[in-house]
């Protein structure tokens, strides 16, 4: 059935489709939407049988997951930002065990400075967690990717990350189909895992592993992952018959094939990203894009297919390892090793900064005239920082990193076009 | 003419073991059904108060639940020195995740539980006093506070003894750990408000909270009994010595945990929504210095020289719990 929803609603409705038996959930802004509606599903009994359990914090949120998996239950949580963060002791522990669940990931800078916008921080830093990462580039795609989510989780028996742009895609309202349950049912089959906390059939779950073995565990975690990578495109395959409509995959393609430049990026970026090389490709630009759908596993191989035949490749990222540069450019230089392929890490729509097509259509003509930096910022208050600087040399004081580059920026007022 | 008096074990008195006792009241130990929830080959070190705690009390919860139950174990020494892989000491289904979620796995047991229809299903976890009044105190006071069918057994032996005898929110004024050492103008432990958690967990008006000791070892199981038999959130606070983190012979842990109890510093008492509803009065009051003294980590408190000042402030708390909690009817 189409409905004009927001985002937030569109994947809780897609949860609910997936029968769900334990929800929890600790409050943090962009998911906030998605657990309230979810609560109202379970409370009227649209959700059932379910429980629904308010937690006293996402470190408890992702245990009472963990507990119920365990116990049997197909169990979903969702968080953002720091709240990803709080639980990250417990995301590893899922994965390690695992256990199936999935989460949804309302993509949210990480602080200090505290900032409640957009951007992958916080699904970045937990990226090695060994949970499975699909990234969403619409809300459409986000609630299809929470019925893929299940099985795939299901399947591999391992925990399931689908990350979401806050705010972007979360707070905004957009055409959805949304399937019917009898379509639902007949694509994902009821949880049934492999082991379980039976007082008829008692096992011992998490006990400890010392060097004799740990190697090896991590070996099968990696081995899991990578058959990940051939299961997930048949499970695309699997969704688009049966549903009638793309979503999820390894990857995704939009006029890169033959193109001499290609934009690579995940999430919501990708709608805006596709407009401005339209309009390029319309003045005769070689230009393309490839689009990441899944993080984790990294497609490696499907990526250097995508791009050996690039000249040039322009990653957009979210997101920014300190001290070091592109993450998701990083494990494109991994892919596409040995090939010489010249490829640009692009910082852009940190803590929420819009990424306009009017930027975008900018750097990609730098880049189209072989002019782009290896390592750049999108729309990036150069003066402003470079102040703060000039004035760091000269005052020695400890101190956040946040007031003066506020108040700089503050005071010559930029305007973001 | 000499004689030599015959003693006959007495009825009625709290003795594990009592084959005189009608067949109902009789230990759970003291049955060949126990279930041997923890068996024996387990790493545990001699004169351990929590594996001796652990089993008596899962052995009961297990004849209460009629085997219908599952464990959730907290990081520590009970999930280490019983689950070395590939090997496991529990006959019950058992669970272990972190250090500080044991309340939480457990509330999403108790909800999978739920959801599928099996409310027979016995929902416990457990952990040290570290595991519990320190690193998990935030989870446990959430599943208190949402009155979770959970029943959480906290064996408290005062410190860390897992990664060394460090010094936990449960470890006692003047006690020396390896985080408070013996050393300086104020050896040991800093004297303060402690972390009493029975009184912590009352204040959240569950239906149930008790105190236990392994010197009582039937009174432990009666309480665990109990509270398998009830619902919403329950917590057993049960004192288990440690011979290694307290400096103590291996064999004095049964004496150790009846001296903490019958000098009033570990009060064992029973509270319903809230509200005191039963204290064990002490049989024969010790003076602290008794339960104390058998201990290296307080051997600062007597050599080289007696700190009586130290040891009458510790007095003064065991006194505080004697009138507190009517110990002394």
């Amino acid at each position: 059935m189409l409905k004009q929803i927001e985002g937030s609603r569109a994947v809780a409705e897609a949860v609910a489709l997936c029968r769900p038996e334990v929800i929890c959930a600790y409050p943090i802004s962009p998911q906030t939407h998605i657990v309230e509606a979810l609560s109202e599903m379970v409370r009227t009994g649209d959700i059932r049988p379910c429980e629904y359990i308010n937690v006293e914090s996402e470190f408890a949120a992702l245990s009472v997951a963990i507990g119920a998996s365990a116990a049997g239950a197909r169990a979903y949580t969702a968080t953002a930002s720091q709240g990803l963060l709080f639980m990250a002791e417990a995301v590893f522990n899922a994965s390690g065990l695992g256990l199936p669940i999935v989460m949804t990931i309302a993509n949210r800078a990480i602080g200090a400075p505290i900032n409640i916008w957009n951007d992958h921080s916080d699904s970045m830093a937990l990226r090695d967690s060994g949970w499975l990462q699909l990234f969403a580039e619409n809300n459409q795609e986000a609630l299809d990717l929470h019925i893929q989510a299940f099985k795939l989780a299901e399947a591999l028996s391992l925990p399931v990350m689908v990350c979401m742009d806050g705010f972007i895609l979360t707070h905004a309202y957009e055409r959805v189909d949304i399937p019917s349950q009898e379509l639902v049912d007949s694509y994902l089959p009821p949880y049934e895992p492999r082991q379980l906390l039976d007082p008829d059939d008692p096992v011992s779950i998490g006990a400890m592993v010392g060097p004799e073995a740990f190697t090896e565990v991590r070996y099968l975690a990696h081995a899991r992952q990578l058959q990940a990578l051939a299961l997930i495109p048949e499970l695309a395959l699997e969704f688009s018959q049966c549903f009638g409509r793309e979503a999820g995959g390894l990857i995704s393609e939009y006029h890169s094939e033959g193109a001499d430049t290609v934009i690579v990026a995940l999430g919501s970026v990708l709608g805006t990203i596709k407009d401005v090389v339209d309009a390029l490709r319309a003045e005769g630009a070689s230009i393309g894009v490839l689009a990441i759908k899944t993080f984790r596993p990294f497609p490696l191989d499907a990526v250097r297919e995508a791009l050996a035949q690039a000249k040039r490749v322009v990653v957009i990222e979210r997101s920014f390892a300190i001290g070091q540069g592109g993450i998701v450019a990083d494990s494109l230089r991994k892919a596409l090793a040995g090939l010489h392929i010249p490829t640009h890490t692009v910082v852009a729509g940190l803590g929420g900064r819009p990424i306009t097509t009017v930027s975008l259509e900018r750097l990609f003509r730098t880049a189209l005239s072989g002019a782009l930096a290896n390592l750049s910022f999108l729309d990036l208050d150069q003066g402003a920082v470079d102040r703060v600087l000039a004035h760091e040399r000269e005052v020695r004081r400890s101190g956040p990193l946040a007031n003066r580059i506020v108040h700089e920026i503050a005071r010559t007022s930029v305007r973001i076009e | 003419m000499s004689f030599q008096p015959v003693r006959f074990y007495q009825t009625g008195t709290y003795t594990v073991g009592n084959r005189l006792l009608d067949e109902a009241q009789r230990t759970v130990q003291a049955t060949v059904a126990r279930a041997n929830s923890l068996t024996s080959g387990h790493r545990a070190c001699q004169g351990c108060g929590e594996a001796l705690g652990a089993r008596y009390a899962m052995d009961a919860a297990m004849h209460a639940s009629d085997r219908q139950m599952v464990v959730v174990n907290a990081t520590g020494c009970l999930e280490v020195f019983s689950t070395p892989y590939p090997e496991t000491s529990w006959q019950v289904p058992w669970m272990h995740s972190l250090f500080g979620n044991a309340p939480a796995v457990a509330t999403g047991v108790a909800a999978a539980l739920r959801v599928k229809g099996r409310r027979n299903v016995r929902v416990i976890a457990q952990g040290g006093d570290g595991g519990t009044t320190d690193i998990g105190f935030g989870c446990l006071s959430g599943m208190f506070e949402r009155n979770d069918d959970v029943l959480y057994i906290c064996y408290d032996n005062q410190a860390y003894m897992n990664t060394g005898v460090q010094r936990s929110s449960a470890t006692p004024a003047a006690a020396r750990t390896a985080t408070t050492p013996a050393k300086g103008p104020a050896p040991g432990n800093e004297f303060g408000q402690g972390k009493f958690l029975p009184e912590i967990a009352m204040a959240h008006r569950i239906p149930y909270v008790a105190t236990a000791s392994v010197a009582d070892l039937r009174d432990l199981e009666a309480k665990v009994e109990e509270a398998t038999h009830l619902r919403g959130a329950r917590y057993i606070h049960v004192l288990v010595p440690c011979p290694l983190g307290w400096g103590a012979a291996s064999s004095d842990t049964i004496r150790l945990a009846r001296l903490a109890t019958e000098s009033g510093l570990f009060p064992i008492f029973e509270a319903r929504f809230g509200e005191v509803s039963e204290a064990r009065p002490i049989r024969r009051l010790v003076p602290v210095n008794e339960f104390l003294r058998l201990q290296k980590r307080f051997a600062h408190l007597f050599e080289p020289t007696i700190d009586t000042e130290r040891i009458a402030v510790i007095q003064a708390q065991a006194d505080r719990n004697i009138k507190r909690y009517a110990l002394l009817p």
